[in-house]
Order: structure tokens, then C-alpha cells, then sequence
């Protein structure tokens, strides 16, 4: 995984792919998914909400804590050779309401959107509840409803309102 | 009624709570009635933790329509010590049986366990979570003492883990009630239970730290066990314990219609010389178990069985 302070690299990123507040400097891709705007620090958790560990080979840049206008610091993730669904994205509005979603082809950007709040998202978070059914041996993924501020385990009803990144099923 | 299985009260609308009650009345004035209705069919029974009420009088209302029950029997002596999945053991049971019963010490069991079974599932409790069936049987004390519409309620005592509560607090956002919950403050609701009473009635919830300044006002109060394992120590305990305990004092400023109701056990929460009043009706609500449940027995083998109607 090529890991970038967003300072050093060459000024390739541009407007196109997510360099849009200042000349960012994470490297650009051939074909795949940007996301941008991702709130400082909140990377990591971006990749682990995803399913995104670098096992599989994916060649992934990240930027962390780049100056931007509109967030002041933001993190950028640069997935080479894989386009991410609406589906897959959505659930980044949980830690990333701000993200934007860049569909990349041959060096340009042919899609970009933003992040939706799901009603449901399955097997992403882990219920904080010890009392709760899913954190136990049976063969039942988390499911969660998405609440306005916060989300709520389908099971056990648990709301948590705070540090959800703090729930990622890692 | 038209539910696979019986999770939570809060699956139940106004029209299901009363098609309900209506049917336990009808088999409360001639249970003779009803003798046969169910014979030949088993209810399995699934109880994870103990209990005494809830089992025997599921085993007693179906043994009142003329079914029968297959029991797993204690934690202890069943494959679960073994290490077996809940979601395998009532794959396995539902084979043996016409509907299951499940009490379980997770929350959230019943909803899992349901994903998996095909007949009718009743949640008899999970964890700290549901206890619909109690809040039926609760339902119709109330409906039978003081009615179910303008009605004042208070509810007392550990608020926090008595999933009771929850499940009846939740029952009466379908009605015109006027809900008081008194308890100390470290056992006050849980915020997602207040979260959804706010959704659903939010103008009908209060909540307080002393039953004075709310019993004169109150047709029902409904009083749980504060359990000596939610306290650091025992002073705190006995403390906090005893401004949550009514006597004949206690009532002298309450209505003289009020009914007083608990789901039982009770340990020192109600003095014993309540029982002997016309306040008391707990006991009653204990016996309402067996026509509730049969009655929820009845619609649930009706609509997921051989239609014997």
C-alpha cells in the first residue's frame, strides 16, 4: 500500500481526481475509485468500513491530513482497478458524511457523487451491547439502522450515537 | 392478527393487542370451550434461564387446549452445554414442534432465532430486552381494572434492565395513557427505550425520582423489583430500595380505584398487607398468564398450523 503525506508527490492529483482545495499530492490512478473529502484522521476507517486491507493486492494511495478549504484537513483514498458502488459507498456516510465519490477511467473522472445515508447497513459495525445475540457465537451478521444521528443495532435495539468508527468490524 | 412469530410489543398495533385480550376473555368465561381445540399439537419449550411463571403457564395453556409440550429442560443437561448454536437448537426443535417459546439471556435472541424457524416463535424474554407475552397478560389487568383508555399509569422501581417495563411501556403508546415513571436515578429507562416512546407518544411520558407527587393522580402503578445486584453495596442498596417500597402509608395518598400490580417476584417492594386490599391485583395478573397465553397459543397455531378453523 503506497502510504503519502500529500505533500511529496508530484502535483498530479488535480481538480480531476480530487485535488480540488489545494494541489494534492497523492498519486494519481489510472482507473478506479477517489474518495475525497474524507474528514482528517478518518482514512483508515474508510479503508476498514470498506473491507479494504491491502491483502488482496489492490494498489491503494492514501493521503492523510491535507490541507483543504473545505474541511481544513481532510484524508483522501485512491483505490487503483476497482470501481465502488453507491451501495458500497453509502455506508462511509456514517464516518464521512462530507466524502465525495470519484469514478475514475483512463485518468479521468466520468462519475462523481456524493455519499447517501443508507437506511440499513449489514455486517459493517460490531453492537457495543456484551448482552447483545450478534456478539456471541451464533451465525448472524450485524445489521443497523441508520437513525438520523446515530445507528441503532436490529437486534438488541442499542443506540449509539458517538465514535461509530469505533464499531468497524475490523 | 396476521405476525409470523410474537418478538416484541412493539410489532403489536392497537387492533393485534386487542384481538388478543378479546380472545383471552372469551376463553377466560369458558375455557371448556376451547378443551380440545389444539389436541395432538406440541409447544416447544425453550428457556435458557430460569423461570416459573412464564414456563408453567405457557406449559399449563397448552395443556388447557388440549396440546402438549416438549421441554429442553435445563441449560445444564441439553446439547447448548455442549456448545451448540441457538440458531442450530431451534432448527432442531422446530421439528419436533408445532410453535416454540424462547427465553434467553441475550438481547436481541428472539429476532435471531426467529430468521431461522419457520413455525410460530414466542419470545417469553431476552435479556434485558422484550417480554411481550408479560405485557399482554399485563394488558388485560389493566384492561380488566381500570381500562385501558385515560388511563394513568405509574411504573416503579428498576426501570433500567426490567424488560417488562419496556415492553409494556411500549404496548401503551397504543393507547390513551399517560405514562409516569418513577425510579432512582440510576435506573431510570434506558435512553433508546425513551427515544422511542418520545417517537411514538412523546407527550404522554414523564419521568420522576419519588412516587409522591404522582400517586394521587394515578389509576394503576405497576411496581418491579430493584434487584441488590445493580448496587456497589449494600447500604446504597437498602437506601436506595426503601423509598421504592409502598406500605398502607404509603397509599393513604392514593386513589381509592387504584390497582396496584407487579409482575412477581417480589421480594419486600409491596408489604403483605397490601395483598388482603382491594389495591392488590397481582396475583390475578400472575393467573392472567394461562388465558392470555392460551389465547396467543390459539391465534398463532391457527395461523401458522393446518387452519383447523
Amino acid at each position: 500500500m503506497a502510504m503519502s503525506d500529500g505533500r511529496d508527490e508530484p502535483a498530479n492529483g488535480g481538480d480531476s481526481q480530487g485535488g480540488d482545495d489545494h494541489q494534492l499530492r497523492v498519486s494519481k490512478i489510472r482507473s478506479g475509485t477517489v474518495i475525497d473529502h474524507v474528514r482528517g484522521g478518518q482514512a483508515l476507517n474508510v479503508l476498514a468500513i470498506l473491507g479494504i486491507d491491502g491483502s488482496e493486492g489492490e494498489e491503494l494511495s492514501v493521503g492523510m491530513n491535507v490541507p483543504s478549504d473545505r474541511l481544513a484537513r481532510k484524508d483522501i483514498v485512491k483505490v487503483e482497478g476497482r470501481e465502488l458502488s453507491q451501495d458500497e459507498v453509502d455506508v462511509l456516510s456514517l464516518i464521512a458524511p462530507d466524502a465525495t465519490i470519484n469514478i475514475v477511467r483512463d485518468y479521468e473522472v466520468i462519475e462523481k457523487h456524493r455519499v447517501d445515508r443508507p437506511e440499513i447497513v449489514d455486517d459493517v459495525l460490531s453492537c457495543p451491547n456484551t448482552g447483545c445475540i450478534t456478539t456471541g457465537d451464533e451465525p448472524v451478521t450485524s445489521q443497523f439502522e441508520v437513525l438520523d444521528d446515530g445507528v441503532r443495532c436490529a437486534y438488541c435495539g442499542t443506540i449509539v450515537r458517538e465514535e461509530i468508527a469505533s464499531l468497524i468490524d475490523t | 392478527m396476521r405476525h409470523d412469530h410474537l418478538i416484541t410489543s412493539k410489532q403489536l398495533s392497537r387492533a393485534d393487542i386487542e384481538t388478543v385480550l378479546d380472545r383471552a376473555a372469551e376463553i377466560d368465561a369458558d375455557p371448556s370451550a376451547v378443551a380440545d381445540r389444539h389436541a395432538n399439537r406440541l409447544l416447544g419449550l425453550l428457556f435458557f434461564e430460569p423461570s416459573t411463571r412464564t414456563k408453567m403457564s405457557f406449559e399449563t395453556a397448552m395443556k388447557r387446549l388440549g396440546g402438549d409440550v416438549v421441554d429442553m429442560g435445563s441449560v445444564e443437561s441439553s446439547s447448548v452445554k455442549k456448545g451448540e448454536t441457538l440458531a442450530d437448537t431451534v432448527r432442531v426443535i422446530e421439528g419436533y414442534a408445532d410453535a416454540l417459546v424462547l427465553r434467553h439471556p441475550k438481547q436481541g435472541a428472539a429476532t435471531m432465532a426467529s430468521e431461522f424457524v419457520d413455525v410460530p416463535l414466542l419470545n417469553a424474554g431476552d435479556g434485558a430486552g422484550h417480554h411481550p407475552t408479560q405485557t399482554l397478560l399485563d394488558l388485560y389487568t389493566i384492561r380488566e381494572n381500570a381500562g385501558l383508555d385515560d388511563l394513568t399509569i405509574g411504573i416503579m422501581g428498576d426501570l433500567k434492565y426490567g424488560r417488562t417495563v419496556h415492553s409494556l411501556a411500549y404496548a401503551l403508546t397504543n393507547f390513551d395513557a399517560r405514562q409516569h415513571f418513577v425510579s432512582p436515578e440510576s435506573l431510570q429507562l434506558p435512553r433508546e427505550v425513551v427515544y422511542d416512546l418520545h417517537q411514538a407518544d412523546g407527550a404522554g411520558i414523564r419521568e420522576h425520582d419519588s412516587l409522591e407527587e404522582v400517586l394521587p393522580s394515578l389509576d394503576v402503578l405497576y411496581v418491579t423489583r430493584i434487584q441488590r445486584e445493580r448496587f456497589p453495596d449494600e447500604q446504597e442498596y437498602q437506601k436506595v430500595a426503601g423509598e421504592y417500597q409502598i406500605d398502607m402509608e404509603t397509599l393513604e395518598a392514593a386513589s381509592d380505584d387504584l390497582t396496584i400490580m407487579h409482575p412477581l417476584p417480589r421480594v419486600d417492594e409491596i408489604a403483605p398487607a397490601i395483598d388482603e386490599t382491594e389495591y392488590a391485583a397481582y396475583f390475578e395478573q400472575a393467573h392472567n398468564g394461562v388465558p392470555v397465553r392460551m389465547a396467543l397459543l390459539d391465534l398463532f397455531l391457527q395461523e401458522g398450523g393446518d387452519g383447523d378453523e
